[in-house]
């Protein structure tokens, strides 16, 4: 906090009011409805809306939909993580270890950041579409039966890697500047004790890297369940029979599409409920000691 | 390095340019076919070497044959796009910029109250407000507008948090002597803040025009009119895989317009741009 401010009475209120307006408008009487609409049921023409408790989250909640979309975005969150994690630490590894073209690697390996989810989800769908996709194409020559409109695993696989793909960036530059900030002489004390490579990596670079890898982990997360719609909703569509069908999606495939207004709002407050508890989460937990360079 | 070690910088290499080729196969595939013909693309496999008709694709594409499939032009999606993208990061650096700086340079009450209601919008993302705040924009008449279309993404936590934390480690001797010399707020704000904060401005608006260009769900819903859609929604309507008659030669053209901006501002800007992405997550 600042000990020193300007004296003006209502100056700060004017400079305050566009974002507030916004915020309002825009996040918190939506949110407010949301809430309220979660806890009425309306008959199909809206003439109508009684109030009904907490009825609309128990049918959200023993609904075997509900609970198969629940499955679904856990499976797709972690796979997600784990692949762009794991593809990007290793990019980064490597990085750290070579001496020339750093930049020019990573001008080449941020581009998937400017790429949106939804063309992501698309580009990979060009290459492995069993109708036109090359790479379908030379699949099932090799005797592989893709076909990830009727294989709900093969879908779950094609969505998983357009998200991961889209997210190596972002991890891949997290990782750089989490290597970067492991002291030399750690290392190198480790290189004089006959520390070689893998084990170098395993025993003192992996666990300082800790910090990041667990904050990438949040985030990862967050990314998948929030701004993957765009991917599910141009690749997959949620199907086949429902394989790739997150919660987000549901709350769009519920409430625009099926006009199911009562378990779309319940949906939507389970949703921010989540939310809440990873930011939390995130700034309780996290470790914000990381050093960027 | 500790020591010197040719065959690991050497796989280090090896591993790297396998990396490019995963992440820019994809986008390589695509170009690929933007230069080839509808019937290539759909009887594979498609050559993985430039066609013939790249020329011919872009300028067809770009004059009429996207109107002809979806009923708006090339050049008025990119627009659009293009509108969006700068209209987001601009109003959100903006109103940001403002009320961080009434956050930390003034003292009045319900000074927290606004900072805990700007805190708690990181926790209602669009996705899961997503019919109650279509509804709001269907009061207010903004369905098929380009106010519709931005505003509501414009109200951000990040960025005001980014500005706070940036002009609290502005020394108070500054405000002080600014004072001192009869400078009121204003021209406090447009001769020292502004200037001091250009290259945090630089790194917020990339990420914030990476933002506005990739947004999916909030295009989708708020515009019916084929004439108000984003490139991103307007390539999302022309992929029609049950179509026989679907031009795949314009919609790996327009794939590929809907690319290119957003990672030339990545790229030229990467500086500011690893910066931005470092600092609005802390």
């Amino acid at each position: 906090m600042h000990t020193v401010a300007f004296p003006n009475k209502i100056l700060p209120y004017l400079l305050l009011a566009p974002q507030i307006v916004l915020t309002i408008v825009f996040f918190f009487w939506p949110a407010s409805q949301a809430l309220y609409q979660s806890m009425v049921r309306q008959d199909p023409f809206g003439l109508k809306s009684s109030f009904v408790g907490l009825a609309n989250f128990r049918n959200v909640l023993t609904d075997p939909s509900y609970i198969h979309a629940l499955q679904v975005t856990v499976v797709f969150s972690l796979l997600t993580a784990l692949v762009s994690m794991g593809v990007a630490l290793l990019l980064a590894t490597a990085a750290d270890k070579v001496v020339r073209g750093q930049g020019f690697y990573r001008t080449l390996l941020i581009w998937p950041y400017a790429v949106a989810p939804a063309v992501a989800g698309m580009l990979w769908l060009f290459m492995f579409n069993p109708a036109m996709g090359t790479l379908a194409y030379l699949l099932r020559r090799n005797g592989v039966s893709w076909d990830p409109l009727l294989n709900g695993d093969q879908a779950m696989a094609l969505v998983v890697v357009a998200a991961a793909w889209k997210q190596i960036s972002y991890n891949f530059l997290f990782f750089v500047a989490g290597l970067q900030a492991i002291p030399k002489s750690l290392i190198e004390a480790a290189s004089i004790d006959g520390a070689r490579g893998n084990r170098r990596f395993w025993t003192i670079v992996f666990p300082l890297l800790a910090p990041t890898t667990f904050f990438l982990l949040v985030v990862n997360t967050v990314y998948a369940f929030f701004d993957t719609f765009g991917i599910i909703h141009s690749v997959t569509g949620g199907g086949p029979a429902k394989a790739t069908e997150t919660l987000v999606y549901k709350v769009y495939n519920d409430g625009f599409v099926n006009l199911n207004l009562g378990s779309s709002a319940a949906q939507s407050v389970i949703l921010m409920i989540i939310v809440i508890a990873l930011t939390a989460f995130q700034f309780r937990f996290v470790e914000k000691r990381v050093h960027y360079g | 390095m500790i020591e010197k070690r040719p065959i690991a910088s050497l796989f280090g290499h090896f591993i790297l340019i396998i990396g490019i080729i995963i992440v820019a196969f994809p986008i390589y595939y695509t170009f690929i076919a933007s230069t080839t013909t509808s019937e290539a693309i759909i009887r594979p496999p498609m050559s993985l070497l430039p066609g013939g008709h790249m020329v011919e694709n872009y300028t067809e594409a770009m004059f009429g044959g996207v109107e002809r499939v979806v009923g708006v032009s090339l050049e008025r999606l990119l627009f659009n796009s293009f509108f969006v993208a700068i209209a987001i990061a601009v109003g959100k650096i903006i109103i940001s910029f403002l009320s961080a700086f009434a956050i930390v340079f003034f003292r009045f009450p319900f000074r927290m109250v606004f900072f805990w209601m700007i805190f708690l919008t990181l926790m209602l993302p669009v996705e899961v407000r997503i019919l109650p705040t279509y509804k709001v924009i269907v009061d207010l008449g903004l369905i098929d507008t380009y106010a519709g279309l931005t505003l509501p993404l414009m109200a951000s936590a990040t960025a005001t948090f980014l500005f706070r934390q940036f002009f609290l480690t502005i020394p108070g001797e500054l405000v002080e002597a600014a004072r001192i010399d009869n400078a009121g707020p204003f021209r406090f704000m447009r001769d020292i803040l502004l200037p001091l904060s250009s290259t945090n401005i630089a790194a917020l608006f990339v990420i914030l025009f990476i933002y506005g260009w990739t947004q999916y769900l909030w295009p989708l819903m708020v515009t019916n009119d084929a004439k108000m859609n984003t490139i991103i929604i307007g390539l999302r309507r022309m992929v029609d895989f049950t179509d026989a008659s679907t031009p795949w030669n314009y919609v790996m053209v327009t794939a590929i317009l809907a690319i290119i901006p957003p990672i030339l501002v990545v790229v030229l800007m990467q500086r500011w741009f690893v910066k931005g992405l470092v600092e609005t997550e802390k």
